[in-house]
């Protein structure tokens, strides 16, 4: 893992006196809410609908054990022992006191953890692939070039104040598990004809009121001119974003407006300036920061297939997490564990400080002392040794964390929703509670597949409901919350947007509206082996209009 | 009726104008009528709350109610978590949000 530098901790140690200062006289009331609004945010520091919100940073996912240990301790002395990890692969505390915020930002400082840009119309914490540096399936590990995008847009003067917020997100693997082109920038590593591995570039993608997925800017840009292409984007949306209206601000709108072609020959124009200058990355610089995720001491293992169909006889509720939570790891012997944060009826994402601490424990035992967060808000013990699934198990069992269910039906997303954030329309937890509950029997999951319900409280789609295979958008129609349903999303390479099949539902009749596209599916799929997405793909969205409405 | 709600300034919880003094819990709550603009550019400036502003609520035989559902669960607290909420020993409050 990267480790800050004296000027990394110099400049968060920095950041934290200031801010600290600023706290101090806000509360003294020499400054006014007006004027310490604009200071809090630059701080991820919010004020939500219950209290103040902070939201950490954790660089593109990565943690080690002892900072998930701090955060456990932060939300027992300082918050009411529990937070919630989002979709940006932070994580939330939703109950800190202002006069507390100094010192709690002190502590993050202490295990090289702040949180700058976690708001505001900066460039925000870049996101990657939660089995970043584990996958069998990658073509680079991204978190080096992660951690350089992390320095060059930290505090970076000229993009504090964009248009908008600014989101990058990574995948050095085949299969785009980050959701790429659903951000302002996409980097999928890719190798060209010649045999060189870079970055296809993609651009203007965006969930929200206007979903848009991302479009190809430049299918191979080397390491060594990654910076200067990304600053010269960025630079061409900071000249033309539109700052006049806050809806039409984020490069999605610029690029659909301007057209891809367009903006792709005013990027060139920018490069053909910023090339071979002073953020060209030099490989040995590269191999500097490359060297602090080199991977760690695997042991030299054989290969060994675990017999999941034994083990289900024994113990089917282990069979089921062997079968659904281990991801293929690159070393034989090795697995990368997905920790899911989603047991039945609980709140999506939530882990209190026990919990935090017992993962943490984990981590440093059987995992090399690291840990990820995943956007679709579990957690990661990426290096496992096979031979250590039952430990880890067992205090999973333990903790209330064994659920066998990532990408299953009840591994949903939802965002906080009306529950906690100012800004939502409706609920999204107890909706995701309730579908979790009403799909809970283990052999109704496994007949489903692969099912992604994802949630938001509202447009903003913090739950990324537009990506959803199902979407679930929390709306209010005279005082009351409403449910719009749309099926077909996908996050993946093959992205789409779902699509809207009709009216909204009042939230006791989600769950069976739910249920029957789940039936639908089911019923018209060509076999078991068809997941539900390929099969609206094949049968088009009819029958499932049809389910959730009847064909009158 | 009018109620003026705000954050308390150190700990950022939602608290609501009395008649004298600010309150956690909404039953507290007075009808400030037409002068809840000017109590609360006093009590801003007096630093004990943040950022106030007035909703529209009910007289109810419970208490002051909000008449949005954003403002009553602001009020109570997450109706995921009743043991957050300011009313955990009560297993009906959720209804109230309703
Ligand atoms: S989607 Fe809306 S309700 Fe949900 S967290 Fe984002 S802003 Fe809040």
């Amino acid at each position: 893992m990267y480790k800050y530098d004296e000027y990394d901790q110099q400049m968060v140690d920095a950041r934290v006196a200031e801010f600290s200062d600023q706290v101090r006289r806000r509360l003294a009331g020499e400054i006014t809410e007006d004027q310490f609004k604009p200071l809090r945010l630059m701080n991820g520091l919010y004020l939500q609908l219950h209290a103040y919100m902070l939201r950490v940073a954790v660089p593109y996912g990565t943690m080690s054990s002892k900072q998930l240990r701090m955060l456990g301790h932060i939300a027992r002395t300082y918050d009411r022992n529990y937070g919630h990890f989002t979709t940006r692969q932070n994580i939330q505390f939703n109950w800190p006191k202002l006069r507390d915020i100094p010192k709690i930002l002190e502590l993050l400082a202490s295990v090289e953890m702040h949180a700058i840009q976690t708001s505001g119309n900066c460039i925000r914490n870049i996101t990657t692939d939660q089995f970043a540096g584990a996958a069998a399936d990658e073509i680079l590990d991204p978190r080096p070039v992660a951690e350089i995008l992390r320095q060059w847009s930290s505090l970076h003067p000229e993009f504090l104040y964009l248009p908008r917020k600014f989101k990058i997100a990574m995948s050095g693997a085949t299969h785009d598990r980050a959701a790429i082109r659903f951000h302002d920038i996409g980097l999928q590593a890719t190798t060209n004809a010649e045999g060189e591995i870079g970055w296809e570039v993609w651009v203007g993608g965006g969930l929200g009121r206007t979903p848009i997925i991302g479009k190809l800017i430049n299918p191979h840009v080397p390491h060594e001119h990654l910076l200067a292409y990304l600053e010269s984007i960025l630079r061409v949306y900071n000249r033309y974003g539109r700052r006049d209206n806050k809806y039409k601000a984020r490069i999605k709108i610029l690029v659909h407006e301007e057209g891809i072609d367009n903006i792709r020959a005013q990027v060139e124009e920018e490069f053909s300036h910023v090339k071979g200058g002073v953020l060209t990355l030099p490989q040995d610089e590269l191999d500097r920061i490359g060297a602090y995720f080199a991977a760690p001491a695997f042991e030299r293992l054989n290969s060994s297939a675990i017999d999941v169909a034994r083990e289900k006889i024994i113990n089917p509720s282990y069979g089921r997490w062997l079968d659904n939570n281990l991801n293929a790891h690159q070393r034989p012997g090795y697995v990368s564990v997905t920790v899911s944060l989603k047991p039945i009826g609980g709140a999506p994402g939530d882990a209190t400080s026990e919990q935090m601490e017992a993962i943490a424990d984990l981590a440093e035992r059987y995992s090399f002392d690291e840990l990820r967060v995943s956007h679709e808000q579990n957690l990661v013990l990426p290096h496992v040794k096979i031979a250590d699934l039952p430990a880890i198990y067992e205090k999973l069992v333990e903790i209330g964390f064994a659920e066998g269910n990532a990408g299953l039906i009840t591994d949903m997303i939802a965002c906080p929703g009306l529950d906690f954030c100012a800004l939502a329309n409706a609920r999204s937890i107890p909706i995701a509670q309730e579908l979790s509950r009403k799909f809970a029997a283990p052999e109704r999951q496994k007949q489903i597949g692969d099912l992604k319900i994802k949630i938001s409280g509202c447009i903003n789609a913090c739950g990324h409901h537009h990506v959803g295979h199902i979407g679930i958008l929390g709306v209010e129609k005279k005082g009351t919350e409403l449910y719009q349903i749309t099926v077909g999303g996908d996050a993946t390479e093959q992205a789409s947007i779902g699509d809207i099949l009709g009216h909204g539902f009042v939230a006791e009749d989600v769950p069976d509206a739910i249920e029957r596209l789940v039936d639908t599916y089911i019923a018209r799929r060509e076999s078991e082996a068809e997941p539900f997405i390929a099969a609206f793909r094949r049968l088009g969205k009819e029958p499932f209009k049809e389910a959730l409405y009847g064909n009158g | 009726m009018k109620l003026l709600t705000g954050n308390d300034l150190k700990t950022g919880f939602v608290t609501w104008w009395t008649g004298a003094d600010w309150s956690l819990h909404i039953e507290d709550a007075a009808d400030v009528g037409e002068g809840g603009e000017a109590i609360a550019a006093a009590e801003e400036g007096a630093r004990r709350v943040n950022a106030p502003y007035i909703i529209a609520g009910e007289a109810t035989t419970d208490g002051p109610r909000p008449a949005h559902i954003k403002d009553r669960i602001r009020a109570l607290g997450p109706t995921v978590r009743p043991d957050l909420t300011l009313k955990p020993a009560d297993p009906n409050a959720g209804d109230w949000v309703i």
